[in-house]
């Protein structure tokens, strides 16, 4: 097979590539610039598509023996992840970045292109596994529990993930490590990165402020009482207690949550913490792994809500386009926007966006 | 086989110029010591001096050597504006063509930044030549303003040679500096015929080895200098020389002069040939910039419809080495600004492939291209359009 290996200049996709070129594959090394005006240099587990990590995507590539070449997405990756991660905020919702990443510039601008020129697949570090099972080519949760990336992958749909590859889904990071070692490849201790890469200085809220303004507005209880006021409903998340600056003290002193982000009225509504359970939860704009579960029937399974989070005993149902989950145990805080992902056992089904939770 | 059409970009070193290199890397000395080796090794670089005096029309105290042509045009542009602005504080004006290298290009927007420059582009015309009259016109206007005037003597991308000697009547006692990267070893070039003030000329692009270049600056006229230390060129450019670079640069310098003719017929030929190859496969290129007058091996191609870095992604998987021009500090392919000054739109400059020969290429090589560009270009249409 001919692939683009996706190479960000850490270890994991470094790993990734050489295992494609182990397995036979002539391989070329990709590195996408995601930024128009990038840093000089990562500074810790922040950021990434630094000029730094590009010149470690090439001496990774040099040292795998492979062409190595840059592929703007500068502009594709702005319109089609900073400004949604904008206008989702401003609309009151939580996206996540990475989700959307993956399903617009990495499977779908870059898996486009590699295919026009001629290649079958786009290979990337991620740790996922896709397998052939009765279902056919299924994906499911990485080996390594901890750094399972199939959340963040649930987004791609069938033929987004036929030209898939996910070399280091069945081995565990500290074995990636320890293989980039023996493989001379320098990234071998290059430190992972979290937050969003293109808010370096990790102040999500700070970097929201800047681009989305400063408009004050009240923050209620559940009956509309006032109780206090807010410099932008946006920088509040869902189940959040501190920071709320409440000048009414609530009755008994309990403490109050962050239950709603009204961006209409830019209001922000508290409330105690049973009122964040939630039980019920609609997701839309489904999108299917595999097989499309049965319409009009419940089916048995687990619901992600979070890169990292739980899986929660459910019963699904979907029409196809939407997924309706009914949780066996309630969860405390759970905002609209953020991905849903259903799991058979280890297998992605599939996922969609929140829209409602009761 | 593999194919390498970027001679613009760096060209092989010539067998005399491997040589020279090699016999004076082996030798003891700093040509500044004043003993015996040091007499002997200096003994070498003037003898050098004086042969790239030759091939370029100018007199060896004319010649200054320096690392790169990038320090040779950051010395001309730096150090006339300085020297001209310590002398007249109203002469802040740079005026330079509008598709200069960068080397040029980033010097001028850094004075302008940091020292107070004001600087005028001068319009290039669809077919890549500065435009006299806008000159004229940002001469009358700004004259006893201006610091210093840069027009290259041919465009790297395009291969056009540009008018110097209108430019230098037009400038009148204005200092005019040229950038002859391109040119020198490969077109009629003579310094002091041109008239210029000053000229940079480049040991790598001509066959000679990388890390040595010359900055022509006129007798009798100084510049600013960039770096102090030593004052081993004149007191305007310091540092060790590099004796075995020098030496080398001198070598390829003088078998260029020897074959300049022979290969200009060759090389303006072998163009032609590569322009015809293709144009029969793919009928809608179009050739960027006038080819007469021109470097003879330069051929800048628009493939419409297509992205160029994925061209040259396809064509390197097949041994065949072009250029999309240049690359930001991330390694980016922007658009090039040579053909933006020309007036393409940004789809067609982002849609174009500099192919530059040498005379190592052959006919042979250039079938070779022609036989895969079809499925090139078909490829490259096909990741465009997918956007």
């Amino acid at each position: 097979m001919k692939i683009i290996a996706a190479m960000s200049g850490g270890v994991d996709s470094a790993v990734a590539a050489a295992r494609a070129v182990d397995a036979g594959d002539e391989v070329i090394g990709v590195h996408l610039a995601l930024s128009s005006n990038p840093q000089k240099y990562r500074s810790g587990a922040r950021g990434c598509c630094t000029i730094e990590d590009s010149h470690d995507a090439r001496r990774a590539a040099d040292v795998i023996g492979i062409p190595f070449y840059i592929w703007d997405m500068a502009e594709e990756f702005h319109e089609g992840v900073v400004e949604n991660f904008l206008e989702e905020y401003a609309a009151g919702r939580t996206p996540n970045p990475c989700l959307r990443c993956n399903e617009k510039i990495k499977f779908a601008a870059v898996l486009d292109r590699a295919k026009a020129l001629g290649f079958d697949a786009v290979a990337t570090g991620h740790y996922a596994q896709m397998r052939q099972t009765p279902l056919g080519r299924t994906m499911h949760r990485a080996e390594d529990p901890l750094k399972d990336q199939s959340y963040v992958l649930a987004v791609l749909n069938k033929s987004q993930l036929d030209g898939a590859i996910f070399p280091l889904g069945d081995t565990h990071k500290e074995e990636v490590r320890r293989e980039a070692k023996r493989r001379g490849l320098y990234v071998a201790n290059k430190p992972d990165s979290h937050d969003i890469c293109f808010v370096p200085s990790g102040n999500n809220a700070g970097w929201l402020h800047d681009r989305l303004g400063t408009e004050a507005g009240p923050i209620v209880d559940e009956a509309g009482t006032k109780l206090g006021e807010h410099q932008g409903a946006y920088t509040y998340t869902i189940g959040q207690r501190r920071g709320l600056n409440l000048t009414v003290p609530a009755a008994g002193g309990v403490p109050r949550y962050v239950l709603k982000i009204e961006p209409l009225t830019n209001t922000v509504v508290v409330g105690l913490k049973e009122s964040l359970a939630v039980s019920e939860i609609e997701g839309e704009k489904a999108i299917w792994c595999g097989p499309v579960p049965q319409a009009g029937q419940e089916h048995r399974g687990y619901a992600q809500i979070r890169a990292h989070g739980e899986a929660l005993a459910c019963t699904y149902s979907t029409d196809g386009m939407q997924i309706r989950v009914l949780l066996d145990q309630p969860l405390l805080g759970l905002a609209t926007g953020q991905g849903l992902v259903i799991y058979d056992e280890d297998r992605v089904v599939g996922s969609a966006t929140v829209s409602a939770t009761k | 086989m593999a194919s390498y059409f970027d001679h613009a970009a760096t060209t092989p070193m010539s067998l005399p110029a491997i040589e020279a290199f090699t016999e004076q890397i082996q030798q003891l000395g700093n040509p500044s010591s004043l003993h015996t080796q040091g007499r002997s090794v200096r003994k070498r670089v003037e003898e050098a001096r004086e042969a790239i005096a030759r091939a370029a029309g100018a007199s060896p105290s004319e010649v200054i050597f320096t690392g790169s042509g990038t320090e040779s045009n950051n010395l001309a542009i730096k150090g006339f504006y300085w020297k001209r602005l310590g002398e007249d504080k109203n002469r802040n004006v740079i005026v330079i063509s509008a598709f200069e290298h960068h080397a040029i290009l980033d010097p001028v927007e850094w004075l302008e930044e940091h020292e107070g420059a004001h600087v005028i582009q001068i319009p290039v015309t669809r077919e890549g030549v500065v435009d006299l009259e806008a000159l004229k016109d940002i001469v009358d206007k700004n004259r006893e303003r201006i610091a210093v005037i840069a027009v290259m003597h041919s465009n790297n991308e395009i291969g056009t040679i540009q008018p110097i000697m209108d430019v230098v009547a037009i400038a009148g006692d204005i200092p005019v500096h040229t950038d002859a990267v391109q040119s020198f070893g490969k077109v009629a070039f003579d310094f002091t015929q041109l008239g210029v003030t000053s000229a940079t000329i480049s040991g790598h692009k001509v066959g000679g080895p990388l890390g040595v270049a010359a900055l022509l600056l006129r007798r009798g006229i100084d510049v600013t200098p960039i770096l102090h230390g030593g004052g081993q060129e004149r007191d305007i450019r310091s540092g060790t020389l590099n004796a075995p670079a020098i030496v080398s640069f001198a070598a390829a310098a003088t078998d260029g002069q020897i074959h300049r003719e022979a290969r200009y017929i060759y090389l303006r030929e072998l163009r032609q040939y590569l322009i015809d190859s293709l144009t029969a496969v793919v009928p809608d290129i179009v050739v960027n910039g006038d080819i007469e007058p021109a470097l003879p091996g330069i051929a800048n191609l628009t493939f419409p419809g297509t992205e160029s870095d994925g061209l040259l992604l396809l064509l390197d998987a097949e041994g065949i080495a072009s250029s999309t021009g240049s690359a930001c500090s991330a390694g980016v392919p922007r658009p090039s600004h040579v053909l933006l000054a020309m007036g393409l739109s940004e789809r067609d400059a982002r849609s174009s492939l500099r192919f530059s020969l040498g005379v190592s290429n052959t006919r042979a090589e250039i079938d070779q291209l022609s036989s895969v560009i079809s499925s090139v270009v078909e490829r490259a249409r096909a990741a465009l359009s997918r956007q």
